[in-house]
């Protein structure tokens, strides 16, 4: 068994015992990435002399004694849109292609302080903008289970390298479901955190209303941990929330008697694959047998999420990539003919198809005699979205549903046709325009396939969502399966 | 309401990209198809609902007005395409 597959508890007591040291984990990190990465293809760049270093700082650590961080001694994945001091950060476009940023993402700077190990960063749909990874700019990554299928996206890298084991945990991002998705085809545990939960200091900024950082893991405890690590008000990010950050690892009793469990109508019904919609109501009957009752809830605005989040993410999108100009940083094109000529011509040069499609929607969104129409309509509706959500928590706990209506597609499949791509994010979006936080933990399979159940909280109930999450995975193991790849 | 070539052409200008005639013509094509989708917004009457351009119940958010250290010239400059002492070098922007 891969020392991977012990839990954080066990790996501590280990490392404390001297059965096992920091350097052991870090080389094994690095011996599956290469044994592995040729097909899976989740690495952009890896950190291998600072990760060795780092282990043997820690091993002297361990040696001397004395308090150790959360994370002790952990190898950690990130993706490639969260900053990391001299580190290359290419955010999976072209356009950052020698990229060294200059400090730490706040998450960066907090795993440090939990003592996790950075091992490299990790592939991704070029700013995030994909539900496959086939977007990025340096190849796509392939999902472990089925090196034909993708891993989803656009933290495709991230959970495709959690599901391989070639690392222990990895950060992902999510603005319209960029953790929970991916989590979702690879088998692993996403978490996308209540907006303004996570700083988003040194996130690249996709859409700045909805995008968040969250862990994903091989469990809900991991997912715990990593979230307490991450977790917490930060003055550089101004939409950052000032609440107390309560103790995650806490809430993971196992008892879920009581809970009221609505289950997402909308989510279930036209498009879903029937075995996915099996695996949800097999879901629920476990947390029925638990002590936790469920009833249907209706989100009636769901129908409408997609062109609302499509509007606003790209009109975000086409302001906030209006920085990448070819001045201070990233590619600059060869001989400008003036000011006006470098800017049109880096930005043509560096960036892919769909970063030039979501700018040209978001700037067409904002432009002159169209803002009303659609911009200003597409933040009215997400405020009915928002209010479905509200509604529904008035009387539930929790909302349940599929994380998205297919297991994972093949490579290829969907390139041609962007709006199919975009529906497969129907059960995740909604989630993300009202902000509240929700989990994706592995629920079977189907064909061979994981498939993933979506437990949506109140905003910052984290605790609810992770003690649900938790309960079933302890009753049903799902969460242990793991792809044949050699 | 279709989007033309030359609306494109007019947004690409917009957002400083240069795009080839077939990447005009797949813009205008997908574009249309994701507009014609987003129409579905005109079913719903949201007269009156306020906007919701963020979720949380923050704004302006204020922080002492203390002086702090900035980056060096040289880190700042690191990844600078063009530089020239201690600045962002670019064309001639005045004839």
């Amino acid at each position: 068994m891969s020392v991977f597959e012990l839990k954080l508890s066990e790996l501590h007591n280990r490392l404390k015992n001297k059965q096992l040291s920091v350097t052991e984990l870090v080389d094994h990190s690095f011996k599956r990435i290469s044994d592995t990465d040729g097909k899976i293809g989740a690495f952009l760049a890896l950190n291998e002399e600072g990760a060795r270093q780092q282990a043997q700082a820690l091993d002297a650590q361990l040696a001397a004694g004395g308090e150790r961080g959360l994370l002790f001694g952990v190898p950690a994945g990130i993706k490639d849109n969260i900053v990391t001091e001299g580190l290359r950060t290419t955010c999976g476009s072209k356009f950052l292609e020698n990229h060294d940023p200059i400090y730490d993402a706040t998450v960066v700077t907090k795993l440090r302080a939990a003592q996790a190990v950075t091992i490299g960063k990790l592939n991704m749909d070029e700013f995030a903008m994909g539900g496959s990874n086939e977007n990025s700019a340096y190849g796509p990554v392939r999902n472990p289970w089925d090196t034909e299928r993708v891993p989803g996206g656009s933290s495709g890298g991230s959970a495709a390298s959690v599901a391989a084991g070639q690392v222990y945990f990895s950060l992902g991002s999510d603005t319209g479901g960029s953790i929970r998705q991916p989590a979702a085809y690879c088998g692993v545990v996403g978490l996308k955190p209540t907006y303004g939960l996570v700083s988003r200091f040194g996130l690249v900024a996709f859409a700045s209303s909805l995008d968040q950082i969250g862990p994903i893991t091989k469990n809900v405890e991991d997912s715990a941990y990593v979230l307490q690590a991450i977790a917490g008000h930060d003055e550089r990010d101004t939409t950052s929330a000032n609440v107390n950050v309560p103790d995650y690892l806490s809430a993971l009793t196992g008892d879920v008697k009581g809970l009221r469990i609505g289950v997402a109508k909308e989510y279930l019904g036209q498009g879903i694959d029937p075995q996915v919609k099996e695996r949800v109501l097999e879901a629920l009957k476990v947390f029925e047998s638990m002590g936790a009752t469920w009833e249907e809830v209706s989100l009636p605005h769901t129908d409408y999420a997609i062109a609302t989040y499509y509007l606003l993410a790209s009109s975000e999108a086409s302001s906030n990539l209006a920085r990448f100009d070819g001045v201070r940083y990233g590619v600059r094109a060869d001989n400008p003919a003036n000011l006006l000529d470098l800017y049109r011509r880096s930005r043509s040069e560096g960036f892919g198809p769909e970063v030039k499609r979501r700018i040209m929607l978001g700037t067409y969104a904002l432009s002159s005699g169209y803002y009303d129409a659609y911009y200003k309509k597409a933040q009215q509706v997400r405020t009915l979205i928002k209010r479905d959500f509200d509604q529904a928590f008035e009387k539930f706990d929790l909302i349940i549903g599929p994380t998205a209506p297919t297991p994972a597609f093949k490579l290829g499949e969907q390139v041609g046709d962007p709006l199919t791509m975009y529906l497969n994010d129907i059960c995740t979006i909604p989630v993300s325009l009202a902000g509240v936080p929700a989990i994706s933990i592995p629920c079977g399979m189907a064909d061979g396939l994981p498939v993933g159940l979506q437990i949506i909280g109140k905003p910052f109930d984290e605790s609810t969502v992770l003690r649900a999450a938790h309960a079933f995975e302890s009753q049903t193991g799902f969460h242990d399966l793991r792809p044949a790849l050699s | 309401m279709s989007i033309t070539i030359k609306d494109v052409e007019h947004v690409a200008n917009l957002a400083r990209l240069d795009l080839s005639d077939a990447e005009k013509e797949q813009f205008a094509g997908q574009l249309n198809a994701i507009l014609k989708y987003a129409e579905k917004l005109n079913e719903l009457d949201a007269d009156g609902i306020e906007p919701t351009s963020h979720v949380l119940p923050l704004a302006n958010v204020m922080r002492e007005d203390e002086v702090k250290p900035s980056w060096p010239i040289e880190k700042v400059l690191r990844n600078a395409p063009e530089e020239e002492e201690g600045q962002f070098k670019v064309p001639a922007v005045l004839e």
